[in-house]
């Protein structure tokens, strides 16, 4: 069996050859992915009975949308309906959410085949999806590296072709370093473009689901049918939707790029360092003008953001106790022990650390000090941002500072894990849309990401760019 | 002192009104101290649905029927500020005179407890709806207090707990999580138990008149939290307070004051202090008794709410709004006094709730305002409190009443015969021209017949006629008296004594 999973036009020609109803190429699918599963690790679970019977649902769709019969995977904090969804945490063993979240809901409006859930690091909490309670998940190029995190199953399992396309979810770079990391594509939109309903909050003023692919047509593709406003996410933006298919074949002559000193200080390994060399050598051959500007606060953010990030988290994550749904202990006498007890045992040691971290930042007597203080700066690196998108109009930097590290070659130093993100976390603080684009390899053959960054909803031109430096390589 | 009987909120406010505030007495009592309150109310909007979603509000439903995923709180669902919540908000604010604000957010209130589903309550902590407000409020000698209103912000109600009697489980019940709230809070220029009573029986006057939430504390659609602290008189420094809670009628607020004052004012006396704490009221045992020290209070983590953006208030909807509002009780009473001509008591007892003195003025259309008011303060009020009941609880319409009224001014039936049928009326819901023509109540206005009873009084009681030959004008009212017992009531008093005093003087 020859399953095409490059791209969603390649596999749609596929599935138009197989000429099968769909339930059958279904059962297909979920053996294939089931069995690179083995070796990498990238789904929690797959079933192959649900995928069947959302298939046969879909048959029954009089209206093919545009992504008719494609198997996408989600992130295991993305709500189906009478699906389980656990976060990768055991403190959600066993929930079902009983609604779907807006972007399930929209995918399988336009016809994808929702094939289950992409291992993570628990809540969103890392960057090599090694805190999963599931365990870790490998890097399809490197069994023995990580594939980046915190949505390390949905880019490994788009990278080693189990499905043609995933969600996953970008709080600080849960996407894009991921993605750069493991070959493929990844997108975070403008914060307020995609509805964040029924995306298990990590942070929620950061949060952002955002599309993997394999190639920057498929992203624009998918970022078409999850964007939009919608009632149900108060933070989610009224403006129109563009059709961002239509504008990726347009040149770049017109578009001016700027390179911010700040990234490209220490820290980044030699071979990223090349690779990204490399591609300001190509775009400038495309015809966009390369300038260099300067992002001021960006030395901030990795501070800043481990502040805001887990203040928030605390917070949302304080509705785990054990009390209305997911893992109750079993060893307590009374509420409070009750609360300790599940809490204890549901949450792993990255989890409790940034609970801690959170609830210390609020606490009153040090909120003025950290919370409200990282606020300001967070300004300050949004300032940073409009003032340099009145001379340019997206932003050039490596995705990741270094390539896959090995599985447990950082989880027991949290602050060098936590400088992965150091170049994807700013897009967060400032709201910008990101995207990360594969740029070459170094020398051990592991893939290098390129990000670019543009002003507030500037998809479309982000799209653009990236499609254009994709083309040229 | 009020009369509370009833035990009821309605019933009190309109006693209350006219009776003296014994303000000075207390004050005297505890002698050298001044009592300083300040009262937090949360009162639950009446809108359809919840404040960020979209579940019923409905009072005393099935546990746990009125839920969905959002007020739940359960992962990956977020709140949608409900307009309606909004809109009655902010009409409470304007009506109180707030200073509205320009934008608002909301924040996170973060505490552990099970009927708290996320754990944190979407609340507004540094960019409330508004501050700066008033409650007017009438002392004993008549005179007008005001008593400021720190502000007024909104926020999501709680769910219940039920516990166990066998104290072995406590049951969620999560129907009024979600519901929404606004917080009123006062500036400590409450200065008594009563001062404190008049200001809820204000509040809750302006909020019913506006239509926006029934202030009902036995179902909890009121609860108020109440800071006492004492201090010595001719001192600007405040004492340390005490906040007490657990109070569960305005009553209950006045007595739990009432023995907090003493309590601390003897603990003063004896050289104590005052320990900063929160108290409960123990409406059984009459005392309260500490619940937690002030070390022990939550540190609540207030940040703002992500899930939801800043708010931005048009003035021009402000504006809006306040040209809109209903008539409020200050203005209503002014109306009353001018345009009825009735004196102030009267205009008080009638504007004292919303629905009185709309029954007033629906009975004023068809009937004297000056005998709608009577019978209103008399009749009505007494089978008010004798059912506890609101005024359109009792199952009479306004135009019956007015019917009664004109029946007794056009001499059909008797001033007696009419508090029947009033009874009548509001027992069987029956239209009063039929209870009377059932009931023969018809009054006798005949003067042949009146004249042929007339005659037989006077042959039975020759001493009386006597009396009033020689001026004794009570006599006539014994006479006219002795005509009623014999036509059961039935004679029309005002022809029997001019038939009397025509065939007696001459």
């Amino acid at each position: 069996m020859k399953i095409t999973l490059s791209n969603i036009t390649a596999y749609k020609k596929w599935l138009n050859k197989e000429n099968k109803p769909l339930s059958l190429a279904a059962k297909d699918l979920a053996a294939h992915a089931a069995e690179i599963n083995k070796d990498v690790r990238s789904f929690i679970a797959i079933d192959p009975d649900v995928i069947t019977n959302r298939a046969l649902s879909l048959e029954k769709q009089t209206k093919r949308g545009s992504l008719w019969g494609v198997p996408v995977a989600l992130k295991d904090n993305i709500c189906i309906k009478g699906g389980l969804t656990t976060c990768g945490s055991r403190i959600l063993e066993g929930f079902r959410p009983p609604y779907n979240a807006t972007v399930a809901t929209k995918l399988q409006a336009a016809g994808a085949l929702l094939m289950g859930r992409a291992n993570m690091d628990e809540f969103a909490f890392g960057s090599s999806c090694e805190t999963s309670c599931y365990g870790p998940t490998r890097n399809p190029r490197d069994l023995s590296r990580i594939p980046g995190g915190s949505s390390g199953g949905s880019c490994a399992a788009v990278a080693a072709a189990q499905v043609v396309a995933a969600l996953g979810s970008d709080t600080g770079g849960s996407v894009r370093q991921p993605a750069s990391l493991c070959g493929v594509v990844g997108l975070k939109p403008t914060y307020g473009r995609v509805s964040r309903f029924g995306l298990v909050a990590f942070a929620s003023s950061l949060d952002q689901i955002g599309p993997v692919t394999t190639n920057v047509e498929d992203c624009a593709r998918m970022l078409e049918v999850i964007s939009g406003h919608d009632a149900k996410d108060s933070t989610s933006v009224d403006i129109n939707v563009p059709e961002y298919t239509a504008s990726l074949e347009r040149d770049i002559k017109d578009v001016t790029i700027g390179i911010p000193k700040e990234y490209f200080t220490c820290g980044i390994s030699k071979d990223v360092s090349r690779r990204v060399q490399e591609a300001i050598k190509a775009l400038k051959g495309l015809g966009a003008k390369i300038v260099d500007v300067s992002l001021p606060h960006t030395k901030y953010a990795v501070s800043c953001y481990y502040i805001i990030a887990p203040a928030e988290a605390s917070s949302n994550l304080a509705r785990y106790e054990g009390v209305h749904y997911g893992r109750r202990s079993a060893h307590a006498e009374d509420l409070i022990e009750m609360y300790i007890a599940s809490r204890n045992e549901g949450f792993g040691a990255e989890a409790k650390r940034r609970i801690l971290l959170g609830t210390y930042a609020l606490s009153s007597g040090y909120y003025d000090a950290y919370y409200l203080k990282a606020q300001k700066v967070r300004t300050k690196i949004a300032d940073d941002f409009r003032a340099v998108f009145t001379a340019c109009d997206c932003i050039l930097t490596p995705t990741s500072p270094t390539t896959a590290f090995k599985i447990g070659e950082r989880i027991d130093d949290p602050l060098k894990m936590y400088l992965s993100d150091i170049f994807t976390i700013p897009a967060n603080l400032a709201g910008l849309p990101a995207i990360s684009v594969p740029c070459g390899e170094d020398k051990s053959g592991l893939p290098v990401g390129l990000q670019f960054m543009a002003g507030p909803f500037k998809e479309e031109m982000l799209i653009r760019v990236a499609h254009a430096y994709e083309r040229s390589r | 002192m009020p009369m509370n009987g009833a035990g009821r909120q309605q019933s009190q406010q309109f006693v209350v009104l006219g009776e003296s505030l014994k303000t000075g007495e207390s004050m005297d009592k505890k002698g050298k101290y001044e009592t300083v309150v300040g009262l937090e109310v949360h009162v639950q909007l009446a809108t359809k649905t919840k404040v960020f979603c979209s579940c019923s509000t409905r009072f005393g439903a099935e546990p746990n029927t009125q839920v969905c995923p959002v007020c739940l709180g359960q992962p990956g669902v977020l709140p949608v500020l409900n307009k309606e919540a909004f809109m009655c908000s902010l009409k409470i604010a304007i009506a109180l005179g707030c200073d509205i604000q320009e934008s608002m957010k909301f924040d996170r209130k973060n505490y552990y407890y099970p009927d708290l589903p996320k754990n944190y309550q979407i609340s507004q902590f540094d960019m409330p709806l508004a501050y700066a407000g008033e409650v007017r409020i009438t002392l004993e000698d008549g005179q007008e207090k005001r008593i400021g209103i720190t502000r007024a912000h909104m926020e999501e109600d709680a769910g219940k707990l039920i516990h166990d009697p066998g104290g072995m489980c406590s049951y969620v019940d999560l129907n009024r999580t979600g519901t929404p709230l606004l917080e009123i809070v006062s500036e400590p220029e409450i200065r008594s138990p009563e001062e404190a009573h008049e200001y809820l029986v204000a509040l809750k006057r302006i909020i019913k008149y506006l239509g926006v939430s029934d202030c009902n504390m036995a179902e909890g659609s009121l609860r108020c939290d109440a800071n006492i602290s004492l201090r010595e008189k001719g001192r600007s420094k405040l004492g340390s307070k005490v906040e007490i809670k657990n109070m569960n009628s305005f009553k209950a607020v006045r007595d739990a004051l009432f023995y907090e004052e003493e309590r601390q004012a003897e603990v003063l006396d004896e050289g104590g202090t005052i320990k900063q704490e929160t108290r409960l009221w123990d409406e059984e045992k009459n005392v309260t008794s500490s619940m937690r020290a002030k070390e022990e209070s939550h540190d609540y983590r207030y940040f703002p709410e992500p899930d939801l953006v800043p708010f931005d208030i048009s003035p021009h909807l402000v504006q809006k709004i306040r040209d809109n509002l209903p008539e409020l009780p200050a203005a209503r009473r002014e109306r009353f006094k001018k345009k009825y001509n009735l004196d102030w008591y009267d205009v008080g007892v009638l504007t004292s709730e919303k629905e009185i003195a709309d029954f007033f003025e629906s009975v004023t259309v068809l009937t004297e305002p000056r005998s709608a008011c009577n019978w209103i303060k008399g009749e009505i009020m007494m089978h008010m409190n004798e059912r506890s009941a609101g005024i359109f609880e009792l199952n009479i319409e306004p135009g019956y009443l007015a019917k009664i009224i004109c029946m007794v001014r056009d001499g059909i039936i008797s001033n007696l015969a009419a508090k029947d049928v009033l009874r009548e009326c509001i027992e069987r819901g029956k239209d009063p021209a039929d209870i009377v023509e059932q009931k023969g109540l018809l009054q006798v206005s005949d003067k042949g017949e009146l004249e042929l009873i007339v005659d037989e009084v006077i042959t039975v009681n020759e001493k009386t006629v006597n009396d009033l030959k020689n001026g004794k004008e009570n006599a006539l009212g014994f006479l006219i008296g002795q005509v009623m017992r014999k036509t059961k009531g039935k004679a029309n008093p005002k022809l029997t004594g001019e038939i009397l005093r025509k065939k007696i003087k001459g």
